[in-house]
């Protein structure tokens, strides 16, 4: 009788706690769920925020498919992700959304080749070697960018991510651009057919097996391999420059002619300052937004905090290892900010 | 006048037909349970059915890119690791199973070794991939090269060592309570007889436990087919089908569990995902033949 009683007790306490959590999480809760990527960035910006103000936000980093798909649910007031909508999920969205950014991040190559302490790739021979047709570190390919470094005659080890990814999409986008053979053979996803090499999961998978194995090459956020301390290389712009990748010439490569919808692929940039393996991340809202029982108020308030994201929030991104917006990425997203809706009126 | 022995017994009876009541429903809760599972992975994988059909289950490509999928690297990956492990951790748990339900069954000893052996089921599978990762490849490695494959470290062989000392409590501990149920008896009048420890083991505890041992056996075969964390951070997470036996085994490889793991939450589009569940129905139909199989054989060596 006693067990049956406590279990009963412990059924009224948990329905009990669902009804005040569901009971506080509509008035002055904003939900949002995706990349995993930005995490740390939302959660420092969001916790300052509501300091400030009366808003909690309460995001979820589940990955950016399954942000993009909550979105789709209408389960989120916003999603997070590291690659536009593509063509299948517009579709299931079936409303216009908005692709505010919000930071960008790089993804750098790293490596680990004994007595080797600089290293610079163009991105071709990086593809190349990601086909499994470079397979020395001391071939010609890697030689002739190479003058004066002591390439040991060692088998490469490919490492790639094995999950799927925002981080695999970027780089994938990258050697797309650069490689024909790769564009033709592979192309860009968030998971690829890899032709060749080891895959660990996350980017501590990769970093893992890059780390352990002599003669590895892998790719990781810029943000991960700073604070891993990890070797990485200097990859070769559309201008040609050997770009060293750090938070300013990751910010340099969105600060040029960006589309008024900012659903761009800023690998390969035209900038000559920035470095080519980068990407935005972004939030993603209803460009109108009123749907189901939604409130003007909380389209405000969701609003309202991505703005302060796009401004004093930015101030946050560098100490995190993440690159800011630059100046016309700002203008852009200013723009889409106001050009959000509630029933056909601007909200900002 | 009223029998009040007759009342309380009506009150039992109510009772006894309410527990069996309760009784069946849970037993077809379960069955309800399995056939729901079945249902929704059948339903949710209809798209991939529908665009690759049949192909999908010796494709050999699987490109997310292009759309095509085949789970046969996988199923390939998920048979050959669960099976190596198997065959590794077999000896173990037998020899674990008769020394501590034969030769060892009581005292200090005996107790620590049957906790300690338990205590390796507790251990979270993401700290196995952890240990594989950091302690196991680089020895791995060094092996590799000694015996001249390519010294990736990581790959089948390795996520299967892993495997075995996973699944030996599973076959160990069933094993070891098994052995200590034999009656004692039967051992008693082969000692008398003149036989010897071993030849105990061997005539008697072996027939009579026989069937038992190798049910263990089948739970752990079905814990190694499922094993999703340590694998996948084990294994190397290629698609590619290996040329030679020897790059199949000491070579990088996939499994069925471990790329659902690893490309679920990204799967972004419709036949993807499809087909990443449908994946899990053919881990699901693999899971079943084998027990099939399994059961076939208890039946068969089980003659008395």
């Amino acid at each position: 009788m006693k067990v049956i009683k406590s279990l009963q007790l412990a059924v009224v306490a948990i329905a009990a706690s669902c009804i005040t959590l569901s009971a506080s999480a509509q008035e002055n809760t904003l939900l949002g769920a995706g990349s995993t990527f930005v995490y740390p960035l939302f959660s420092k910006i969001f916790a300052e925020y509501s300091q400030k103000h009366d808003v909690k936000v309460n995001y979820q980093s589940i990955g950016s498919g399954g942000g993009i798909l909550q979105l789709t649910n209408k389960t989120v007031d916003f999603g997070g992700s590291d690659a536009p909508l593509n063509a299948d999920q517009s579709k299931k969205i079936g409303v216009p959304v908005l692709h505010i950014p919000m930071a960008s991040g790089a993804v750098v190559v790293t490596y680990n080749v004994p007595g080797v302490g600089a290293l610079k790739l163009t991105g071709k021979d990086l593809a190349d070697i990601y086909l499994g047709k470079i397979t020395k570190w001391n071939s010609g390919e890697i030689a002739a960018t190479n003058k004066g470094v002591k390439l040991p005659d060692m088998p490469i080890v490919v490492i790639h991510r094995s999950d799927g990814s925002g981080t695999s999409f970027i780089f994938t986008d990258y050697l797309t651009k650069v490689n024909p053979e790769w564009a033709s053979k592979v192309g860009k996803a968030s998971a690829v057919n890899w032709p060749t090499g080891l895959g660990g999961k996350g980017n501590e998978g990769v970093a893992g097996l890059v780390k352990q194995t002599p003669g590895a090459i892998g790719y990781n956020e810029l943000a991960y391999a700073i604070q891993n301390k990890m070797e990485y290389a200097d990859v070769q712009n559309k201008a040609g420059k050997f770009i060293k990748p750090t938070l300013e010439t990751t910010t340099a490569s969105s600060n040029v002619e960006l589309p008024a919808n900012a659903e761009v692929s800023l690998t390969n940039t035209d900038n000559p300052k920035g470095y080519p393996i980068t990407s935005f991340t972004w939030a993603l809202i209803y460009k109108d937004q009123k749907y189901g029982d939604r409130s003007a108020a909380r389209a405000k308030m969701l609003l309202d905090l991505l703005w302060y994201n796009i401004h004093d929030g930015q101030k946050n991104c560098a100490p995190l290892n993440y690159a800011p917006l630059s100046k016309s990425a700002l203008k852009v997203a200013e723009k889409i900010l106001k050009s959000a809706t509630y029933d056909g009126k601007a909200i900002l | 006048m009223k029998n009040k022995r007759l009342d309380l017994s009506y009150s039992q009876m109510k009772w006894e037909t309410i527990f069996k009541q309760i009784l069946k429903i849970m037993s077809v809760l379960i069955l309800v349970l399995v056939a729901g599972i079945l249902i929704t992975l059948i339903v949710e994988s209809m798209p991939s059915i529908k665009s690759l059909g049949i192909k999908f289950l010796w494709g050999k490509v699987w490109d997310p890119v292009q759309n095509i999928y085949g789970a046969y690297p996988f199923l390939v990956g998920t048979l050959l690791t669960s099976f190596i492990a198997l065959i590794i951790s077999i000896p173990f748990s037998y020899a674990i199973s008769i020394y501590l339900g034969e030769y060892n069954p009581k005292g200090w000893l005996s107790n620590l070794l049957k906790n300690t052996i338990e205590l390796i089921a507790a251990v979270p599978s993401i700290i196995y991939g952890f240990w594989g990762l950091f302690v196991l490849v680089p020895l791995i490695r060094t092996f590799e090269m000694k015996i001249g494959v390519a010294p990736y470290g990581i790959g089948v062989f390795t996520s299967s060592l892993v495997l075995a000392v996973m699944i030996i409590p599973y076959a160990a501990s069933l094993g070891i309570s098994l052995i200590r149920m034999v009656p004692s008896p039967l051992k008693e009048g082969a000692y008398a007889l003149g036989a010897t420890h071993f030849e105990v083991i061997r005539s008697v505890i072996m027939p009579y436990t026989r069937s038992g041992l190798f049910a263990g056996v089948l739970l752990s075969l079905g814990r190694a087919l499922g094993e999703t964390m340590a694998v996948t951070m084990l294994i190397g997470n290629t698609s590619a089908v290996a040329n030679t036996i020897k790059d199949a085994i000491f070579g990088p490889g996939n499994t069925m569990a471990s790329v659902i793991a690893n490309e679920f939450t990204e799967a972004d589009h419709t036949v993807y995902l499809s087909a990443l569940i449908e994946l899990g129905l053919v881990l699901f139909f693999v899971t079943v033949i084998i027990n099939l199989i399994g059961k076939r054989i208890i039946t068969k060596f089980t003659n008395y």
